[in-house]
């Protein structure tokens, strides 16, 4: 459903990706893991187009990501994202920011918005939040309703970005919470994550990256338990016992 | 002081006219500057490289030139190319195309001000670059931009009084035309500045109001 083909992206002069091919299925959760500058969060960002990418090729169900293309429209509202830093609109309501998308994007009919709006709200467990403006949520809330909206579009999958890192550790399992079932209800899942339990557990397979490069990707078990390549063993070593 | 307001109960009138043209000129002007100044601001963020750089000439030849001269190319200068304006319309004009440069450096710095992650959750959604100003950007730098409005507004305000040299009657004008023919200076100029303070001073509070709003978050 999304392929990359040999990605390459520059900064400047600092290659980040140094040709990245992979690709995720349907119904599949892939979590993304590896240290910071890595080139984990511009992975996504590419596959949606906040980001340009120099050289390969990506596609999500076999249409070009091209963000200077008419056609990247289409494939924003066909694959969600949800930000590290959660970006709700400040000055609309929570249930505006849910049907933001739907009403203004895809132009669909107010009251079945709506009605999908708190459908969406209710099943993130904030139906009472509502009318709340998002600077009144904590970052766990917010980063639900986050979620909320991302599946409004109803996409037919959801890139994460550290979608718990800038949370307090206390408030992280509910929104893991929400998206074990969405994977559970089969949503295709690119998650940038440093919860290795989350990965462990969820993810269908894994991808580890440093430098810009796969070093190493399988199944989520196997990855985790018997990692193969040196550099796996020692990032996994440092995560999983920092001291 | 007695023979203040003496003077104060016979020129206020007259007076009175000037403050309705000064009132005309100023909203003529303002509602001119913020049309054209939101112009300017989304053509130099709009990331196209010819609009933006023509906005930011365009910024710099007005705010290059005093409103003065402004003015008189409007009013005396223009006829000789075939455009006849009224004193009225070129003093509006004037003001107007002068502060547009003020205001759209005042909007720009509104709208850059808005965090980058609300532009991409913008996209995110599917959101193009107009849509994206006019939900996102847009009523988010509405809050940080007003503060600075204000301030605009109350020397818009003051600054009208330059539409005397075009001969627009308002009421620095007509204080002096009064002034001339009675030579009762302290006492017309006093009652100018003070109808001109009596006016900023709604303003002043209302920008306070805006820095208050602005401040809360």
């Amino acid at each position: 459903m999304i392929e990359l083909t040999d990605v390459h992206k520059s900064f400047g002069e600092v290659e980040v990706l140094k040709g990245i091919t992979a690709n995720v299925e349907k119904g599949e959760v892939v979590c993304i893991i590896g240290p910071s500058g890595s080139g984990k969060s511009t992975i996504l960002r590419c596959i949606n187009g906040l980001e340009s990418y120099d050289r390969g090729d990506i596609s999500v169900e076999g249409l070009k990501v091209d963000r200077d293309a008419p056609s990247i429209v289409n494939i924003r509202t066909q694959v969600s994202m949800v930000f590290q830093r959660f970006n709700l609109f400040p000055h609309r309501t929570v249930l505006e920011n849910v049907v933001e998308g739907p009403l203004f994007v895809k132009k669909e009919p107010r009251p079945q918005v709506l009605e999908r709006g708190r459908a969406l709200l209710a099943q993130v467990g904030l139906a009472e939040k509502a009318d709340a403006h998002p600077p009144q949520l904590s970052g766990g809330q917010q980063q639900r309703v986050a979620i909320a909206r991302a599946l409004a579009m109803q996409p037919k999958a959801i890139l994460f970005d550290e979608p718990t890192s800038a949370l307090d550790p206390e408030l992280v399992g509910d929104v893991l919470g929400v998206m074990r079932k969405l994977a559970d209800d089969g949503m295709t899942m690119v998650v940038v994550t440093h919860e290795m339990g989350f990965a462990r557990d969820v993810a269908d397979r894994v991808l580890f990256i440093d430098g810009g490069v796969i070093v190493e990707q399988g199944p989520a078990k196997t990855l985790l338990n018997q990692p193969q390549h040196p550099r796996t063993q020692d990032f996994l070593r440092r995560v999983l016992h920092p001291l | 002081m007695k023979g203040f307001w003496h003077d104060a109960a016979e020129f206020f009138p007259i007076l009175m006219n000037g403050v309705a043209l000064t009132i005309i000129v100023t909203i003529g002007s303002l509602l001119l500057s913020t049309v054209l100044g939101l112009i300017w601001a989304m053509m130099r963020v709009s990331g196209i490289k010819a609009l933006s750089m023509l906005s930011a000439s365009l910024i710099n030849v007005i705010r290059g030139i005093p409103i003065i001269v402004l003015l008189f190319y409007l009013y005396f200068v223009m006829p000789d190319l075939g455009v006849t304006l009224s004193a009225l319309q070129a003093a509006i004009l004037g003001l107007g195309i002068a502060y547009s440069a003020y205001q759209a450096e005042n909007f720009r710095a509104g709208i850059e001000a808005i965090d980058k992650g609300q532009i991409e959750a913008a996209q995110s959604i599917g959101m193009g670059w107009w849509l994206t100003m006019r939900r996102v950007v847009l009523p988010q730098a509405v809050r940080i931009v007003l503060p600075p409005y204000g301030n605009v507004m109350i020397m818009m305000l003051k600054d009208s009084s330059q539409a005397s040299t075009i001969t627009v009657a308002e009421l620095a004008l007509q204080g002096k035309l009064i002034a001339s023919s009675t030579f009762k200076n302290t006492n017309v100029f006093t009652l100018v500045a003070l109808m001109y303070l009596t006016m900023s001073i709604p303003l002043i509070l209302l920008v306070r109001h805006f820095e208050k709003r602005a401040g809360k978050k």
